[in-house]
């Protein structure tokens, strides 16, 4: 990894800050309408960022060609999100601005991300709530009939839009709708049950994919003229997450492996309320909304391997240990620094519940003051499904709770323009890296997935289509016959092992090796063991899976294994990147940086910038490539949340 | 717990399919009843036998991905559950369990218990939307709702698509699923403009793709996971007289 | 109109509209019957026939909606099958009851029944000798009492009509309640009230028809 490094160059336009995207949007140059036609797009996604990109750009005049893995795509995992949207509409007239929304996420970001694109993004944020109700997505009302916002992940102002605990879901079926109507329209064709294998590239330019067709196995090509990358986060890379059970890698990480920079894989959120594990059966975690935070407050007993019951613990010996170290925000610390000092008590040995990786959220003394049903009105949803999954009634013992892997920051390398370092492709939403740094605010994810989709690509995507001729890719294009067969190669590799280890082994094992040496708290040694362990579960992998059944036809082992021979690569990468960041940043915490109380100590002067990864081929290191992150009109300051 | 489990199995679109018999061992109570599944699946894999194919993705009841008949109820026997959210603390020692696929001639199976939904999203396509273009629109508060009108939109946007209603119907009819959608979109004064057509297209729509007729046995709402309610069928019915009455 | 015919929801509609028109049929012609109790049934059929145009407009207006009904049930219920093909295996039912699931054989039974009956009261085919239209009663008028009487102490008879009201039971216990969800009255709040109205409906009609059979037969009628 020492060597020449290239400086990447970010493209921001220049001028003023809040001028900057209306600047770029005059340089960008436009596609003539009745050329649109010709121009074939591919959307790889359906969530958030893919729907809505594909139903824009539909509706412009392009061919849009839409993929996704699930059988619908309304099934895109950004329907689970549940608190909300973050807007900087100011209804509530408590003091926001776009430069509030816009510092209150760079800042939350650890100052890790680009101002331009954060500024854009919080501009955007309006039209975004505007777009959604046009559509008729069910936002919270007021009796007078008004929007209803909430303070959201413990911010100071209410910026956050919410349809009840099913935001995601409400937004996603909005982007669907539009995108439902494109179908209609004919400028969208769906390719549902579809899975993105490869990322074909002729003379240096994405000009289509390989995929598999998951019902009838068939592994075929796509040629388009541009191809935009909207696949999500790679949190599975944990194993056990909030990501749904096939969110996965595969689609970024094959782009990578062609020449797409991978930038800041470290940066991963770890969410701090989810429901604890209670097994080595557990196949996914559980999140349930951080307004839960609001009003429980979190506590573990003073003791070790306290058993005895939470209700027999009297007040002078519970721990409320977020209250103690953040007095100021107490129980409404931001996710990573709530996340890390869970962990910290469970190492200690002061965890509840079944393995002792649990801590209190209790509810004790919000039920004393505002009464239970008060209670129950604003989190009725939340204690109904901590009761279904746990068995455990919330109102009359508190929660136990425990982070979970939650978002992925990083992601494949964009510049401005969305556009990655290959031209032609294109990466929105949480796959790419762009716009949280190291930490994603609450009600964020949401905003920057549908800001991107609806109101960015459209701009930006034009301008690199209108400098080639459209039509010119082919899929009987030697590019392209060799990737069918380099995947076809992949596929049939993994049928043939014929091992004693189903993927999903692999997967629990590499999953602990993620959670335990590249989790909340990394160090050199933790990572280095990760560099070592990593490969060998790899080897391991390749020598001893078991996949049954064919590659012709329906077979959800087979697409498993895929994915997770992604993760085994991907692992290393995550690990190489957290190694080489020296610095305690965001969701990235290595113990050799830290202040003297136990707090991040971010390192300026030698990491301010993005970490982008090229693929260096099979089994070599990864080189890695900086832009360096240039403040010009926010401080750096120390992320205090005491 | 053990449990015996009597699993559709189907090897393609083709196939005749039949139960198979299974054997589920050490089933811990705290197991959703795919995690279940899945021990099951991990064991088949390591004998080199072909897993269960089945439907899944968030595994927190919101996607709608899952879908299965557990012992003749869709989404088996807890009210308002999904079978992810399902779990095995409702089952007993011993038990004997049923699971088969959504049933209708509008959800061919694919294999085993996964069976092909594209025909509810063509209802979708037919016209549950607003012809909004991105873009262009007013201010988000420039047209006010009353809470108690965006409160009915959200219960039947709350739908999410799963099917079970079609399972779960004698007739196979999509009539709860596309109430639901009518009904959002219907008490939404961004959706009412292009509602008379919408009913129209979108019950023509369930029926060209194979679906049956409503004739109110009620069947959906029990199953439904997420408490959809047939007074929103009420409802649709009550927007399709509507339509043909104010038919220009 | 032709859209109507085609449409899910308009056949529906149609069912309940012609299901309340001969639902209006069967609790004017209940009122009727029973006018065998007070013992005036003979005025009472007199007068009914004695505008002979009007009751050939009634019959033909009454055997469109009985045509439209049963041509609908059929179509609908034949389009049903289709949609689900394959049973399962096992199979629960939550909410959907036996009247609703056999309306299509209620509806036959009533169907086949109204034949009979046609053939019994109205050609009087079946006891030819005791047909009201060749036995007066002391009024002069045909007597309709006495065929009644004299049919129903038949228990073969008895059954048949015992039959064909538990069918008619079961197709009013669902199509009462459905025929207001098809319309569109019904509410969250509503439908409790509904579904019970409909029963009540159901089994009143069925207890009146049921109770002349049963007279005849223990006596009670003279």
């Amino acid at each position: 990894m020492s060597g020449a490094y290239k400086i990447l160059d970010g493209k921001c336009p220049s001028g003023p800050l809040s001028e900057k995207w209306d600047r770029r949007r005059q340089e960008l140059k436009l596609v003539n309408p009745a050329n649109k036609r010709k121009y074939r797009v591919i959307v790889v996604g359906t969530g958030l960022a893919g729907a809505s990109a594909a139903a824009t750009l539909g509706e412009l005049g392009y061919q849009v060609h839409a993929f996704c893995f699930q059988d619908s795509p309304r099934r895109g995992h950004s329907i689970a999100a549940q608190g909300g949207i973050n807007a900087a509409k100011n209804y509530p007239n408590d003091g926001d601005s776009i430069y509030r929304l816009f510092y209150d996420t760079i800042k939350g970001g650890d100052f890790r991300a680009r101002e331009a694109n954060i500024y854009r993004l919080a501009t955007i944020s309006s039209s975004i709530i505007d777009q959604c109700v046009a559509q008729g997505v069910p936002f919270a009302r007021d009796y007078a009939g008004y929007l209803d916002n909430r303070s959201f992940g413990g911010a100071q102002v209410s910026r956050t839009f919410y349809a009840r605990g099913q935001t995601g879901q409400q937004l996603l079926l909005g982007a669907f709708a539009a995108l439902s109507r494109q179908v209609k329209a004919g400028s969208v064709r769906l390719y549902p049950r579809t899975e993105m294998l490869d990322l074909v590239l002729i003379g240096g330019e994405a000009k289509g994919i390989t995929v598999r067709d998951l019902v009838t196995g068939e592994i075929r090509s796509h040629a388009a003229d541009a191809v935009c990358l909207c696949t999500g986060g790679y949190m599975n890379v944990f194993y056990l997450s909030t990501n749904a059970m096939g969110s996965n890698v595969t689609a970024t990480f094959r782009a990578y492996k062609k020449g797409a920079f991978f930038a800041n894989p470290c940066f991963t959120q770890i969410h701090p309320t989810c429901i604890p594990v209670t097994g080595d059966h557990q196949s996914k975690l559980t999140l349930m909304s951080e307004s839960l935070r609001n009003d429980g407050r979190v506590w573990v007993p003073k003791k070790k391997d306290d058993q005895r019951k939470p209700h027999e613990i009297p007040e002078d010996e519970r721990d409320y240990y977020l209250e103690r170290k953040y007095p100021s925000f107490g129980n409404l610390a931001p996710r990573d620094i709530a996340s890390r000092a869970a962990k910290e008590v469970c190492d200690e040995g002061r965890g509840v519940g079944p393995g002792g990786r649990g801590v209190y959220l209790d509810f004790g003394d919000a039920i004393q003051r505002f009464g239970r049903e008060k209670i129950a009105e604003r989190y009725g949803n939340l204690f109904d499904m901590y009761e279904q999954i746990t068995a455990e009634n919330a109102y009359e013992r508190p929660m136990r709770i425990y982070p979970a892997p939650h978002y992925a920051m990083g992601g494949l390398w964009v510049d401005y323009n969305l556009q990655s370092s290959i031209p032609g492709l294109f990466v929105l939403g949480e796959a790419n890296f762009s716009d949280h740094g190291g930490n994603r605010l609450g009600a964020s994810a949401l905003m920057q997935g549908l800001a991107d989709g609806y109101f960015i690509i459209s701009y930006t995507i034009a301008d690199y289509l209108a400098g080639i001729r459209p039509g010119t890719a082919d899929d009987q294009h030697p590019d392209f016959r060799r990737s069918r067969e380099d995947v076809a190669a992949v596929t049939n590799r993994l049928l043939s092992i014929k091992g004693r280890k189903t993927a999903n082994d692999f997967h629990r094992q590499l999953g602990r090796i993620m959670w335990e040496d590249v989790g909340m708290a990394r160090s050199k040694e933790s990572l280095n063991r990760a560099l070592k362990l990593i490969p060998e579960l790899r080897a391991e992998f390749w020598g001893n899976l078991r996949v049954p059944g064919s590659g012709a036809g329906l077979n959800q082992e087979l697409e498993k294994a895929g994915r997770v021979a992604d993760f085994l690569e991907f692992g290393e990468l995550m690990a190489f990147d957290a190694l080489h960041r020296e610095e305690s940043c965001g969701g990235h915490f290595r113990v050799e940086h830290q202040m003297p109380d136990g707090e991040a100590k971010r390192d300026d002067g030698n990491f301010c910038y993005v970490a982008a990864w090229e693929f260096g081929g099979p089994e070599k290191n990864p080189q890695l490539h900086k832009e360096p992150l240039i403040f010009e009109n926010v401080q750096l300051a120390t992320r205090s949340y005491k | 717990m053990d449990l015996f489990l009597y699993v559709w199995r189907q090897s393609g679109p083709e196939d005749k399919g039949s139960l198979e018999q299974y054997q589920a061992r050490d089933i811990s109570p705290d197991m959703s009843f795919l995690e279940m599944l899945d021990e099951v699946n991990e064991e088949l894999t390591r004998e080199g036998r072909e897993p269960i194919a089945f439907d899944h993705d968030c595994r927190e009841g919101i996607c709608g991905s899952c879908s299965q008949v557990i012992n003749g109820i869709p989404h088996g026997p807890q009210e308002k559950t999904t079978v992810c959210q399902l779990h095995m603390r409702h089952f007993r020692d011993g038990d004997t369990i049923y699971i088969e696929p959504w049933r209708a001639r509008a959800f061919p199976v694919i294999k085993d218990l996964i069976v092909d939904r594209s025909s509810l999203d063509r209802i979708i396509q037919a016209g549950g939307y607003v012809s909004v273009h991105t873009g262009g629109v007013p201010d988000a508060n420039a047209v006010l709702i009353p809470k108690t009108d965006a409160e009915k939109a959200m219960d039947a946007a709350e739908c999410i698509g799963c099917g079970a209603c079609v399972a779960a119907c004698p007739n196979g009819s999509a009539m709860l699923f596309t109430a639901a959608k009518v009904t959002h979109l219907a008490m939404l004064p961004q959706g009412r403009v292009e509602a008379a057509r919408r009913v129209c297209v979108m019950t023509e729509a369930m029926l060209r793709e194979g679906f049956g007729n409503c004739s109110n046995h009620y069947e959906c709402q029990s199953v439904c996971p997420k408490g959809i309610k047939v007074s929103f069928i009420a409802k649709l019915n009550r927007e399709y007289l509507k339509s043909v009455a104010d038919k220009p | 109109m032709a859209e109507l015919t085609r449409s899910t929801v308009g056949r529906k509609i149609f069912m309940a509209l012609t299901g309340w028109m001969m639902i209006l049929f069967v609790a004017v012609h209940l009122l009727g019957n029973t006018t065998v109790y007070s013992g005036w049934i003979n005025a009472y059929a007199e007068r009914l026939h004695a505008l002979p145009p009007l009751l050939w407009a009634y019959r033909l207006f009454m055997s469109v909606v009985v045509t439209v009904h049963i041509f609908f049930g059929i179509q609908l219920t034949l389009e049903n099958r289709r949609a689900k093909p394959a049973p399962y295996f096992v199979k629960k039912h939550l909410r959907a009851t036996f009247a609703g699931r056999t309306m299509i054989w209620s509806g036959t039974v009533i169907g086949g029944f109204l034949l009979f009956h046609l053939v019994h009261f109205t050609l009087q085919l079946i006891f030819p000798e005791h047909a009201a239209n060749r036995n007066m009663d002391s009024a002069g008028r045909p007597d309709v009492l006495g065929m009644v009487i004299y049919s129903f102490q038949h228990l073969a008879v008895s059954c048949i009509y015992g039959i064909a009201v538990a069918a008619l039971f079961l197709h009013l216990f669902h199509g009462v309640e459905s025929s207001f969800q098809s319309f569109g009255l019904q509410s969250d709040r509503t439908q409790r009230f509904i579904v019970r109205a409909g029963a009540v409906a159901a089994t009143v009609v069925a207890s009146g028809y049921l109770s002349i059979p049963i007279a005849a037969l223990l006596g009670i009628l003279k």
